[in-house]
């Protein structure tokens, strides 16, 4: 049987649809099957769903990236020899990618942060608001990582 | 009925609390290193170690470092927990994460120890 769901795609209900399972103190337990869609492609992604998978990105890219923000804050911090080395690799291309990226992930992570303490407080969470805010952070985003890139390069 | 689990593991709130807490520590210390090296014409070695030297910013940077490795125990559970099924995979993963991230702890401790 095929059933419409939501954003149009068709998904997939076998015929038993509602399984009956016996639990343990002999109440009844439903089993109900839902449509499982996860062609992404038939799937829409508004400004909040980007934004929202943009925040976990960020966050876990972060978390990597500072592999190499500490191992340049502790080699420069500990002597001149590694200060003029970090300043080294600052100059060279794979560092300033590596620096802008960083930078680049958390600026995004914190404007996705401070939105979501905002949304926290019980604004911007109506559809259009949350999609504004979206927009808004990732347009914000996009102008900042420009700018930073054009300091560092 | 709601059975109330009497146990050491933390609850939701309690995550939620910490991770907005531990973030509001992490932006003010990068809003204060975007200041210094904005404020900062020529970062020669001896401002950067300067910096570091004091015993203010010793702690603050310290603080911070514990606070990013609270917020991605929390943040790396929840992803994690929405993606790997396998529970031996995840427990592993977790495992060899928050290594990672109390070993951002240790250095940052040696590192600040020395300077
Ligand atoms: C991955 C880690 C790092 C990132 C993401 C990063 C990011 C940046 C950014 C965004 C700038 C531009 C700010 C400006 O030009 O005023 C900058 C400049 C600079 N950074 Fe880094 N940085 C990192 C590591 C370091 C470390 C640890 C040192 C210390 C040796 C360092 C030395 C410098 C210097 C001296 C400048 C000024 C360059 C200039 O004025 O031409 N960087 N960095
Ligand atoms: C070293 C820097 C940071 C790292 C490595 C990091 C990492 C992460 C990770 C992995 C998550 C989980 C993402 C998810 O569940 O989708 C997360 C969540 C979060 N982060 Fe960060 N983060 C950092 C800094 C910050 C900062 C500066 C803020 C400031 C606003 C912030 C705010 C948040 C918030 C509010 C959440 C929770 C989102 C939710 O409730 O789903 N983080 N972070």
């Amino acid at each position: 049987m095929n059933r419409e769901t939501a954003d149009g795609a068709q998904g997939e209900i076998s015929d038993d649809e509602n399984s009956t399972l016996q639990g343990s103190n002999g109440q009844q337990i439903v089993k109900k099957q839902r449509p499982v869609n996860l062609q992404l492609n038939t799937i829409s992604f508004p400004p909040a769903a980007i934004s929202s998978i943009l925040h976990r990105v960020t966050g876990v890219a972060l978390f990597f990236a500072l592999i190499f923000v500490i191992w340049a804050w502790a080699v420069s911090v500990s002597s001149a020899e590694g200060f003029d080395m970090v300043v080294e690799c600052m100059n060279g291309v794979l560092g300033k990618l590596i620096a802008i990226g960083t930078v680049s992930a958390f600026i995004y992570h914190l404007l996705g942060g401070l939105r979501h303490m905002v949304m926290d407080m019980g604004h911007w969470e109506e559809m259009q608001s949350g999609n504004n805010s979206a927009r808004i952070i990732i347009g914000l985003w996009i102008v900042l990582t420009v700018l930073v890139g054009v300091v560092v390069w | 009925m709601v059975i109330n689990q009497a146990s050491l593991k933390r609850d939701g709130v309690q995550d939620w609390v910490s991770l907005r807490a531990t973030a509001v520590i992490i932006t003010f210390f990068s809003l204060y290193m975007v200041w210094f090296f904005v404020s900062t014409p020529q970062v020669t070695f001896e401002i950067w170690q300067g910096l570091f030297s004091a015993l203010w910013m010793k702690v603050f940077t310290f603080a911070t470092l514990v606070c990013i490795m609270i917020h991605v125990r929390i943040g790396l559970w929840q992803v994690l927990s929405d993606y790997v099924k396998n529970a031996r995979l995840r427990v592993l993963l977790q495992y060899l994460m928050n290594l990672l991230a109390f070993a951002y702890v240790l250095v940052g401790l040696f590192v600040l120890w020395g300077v």
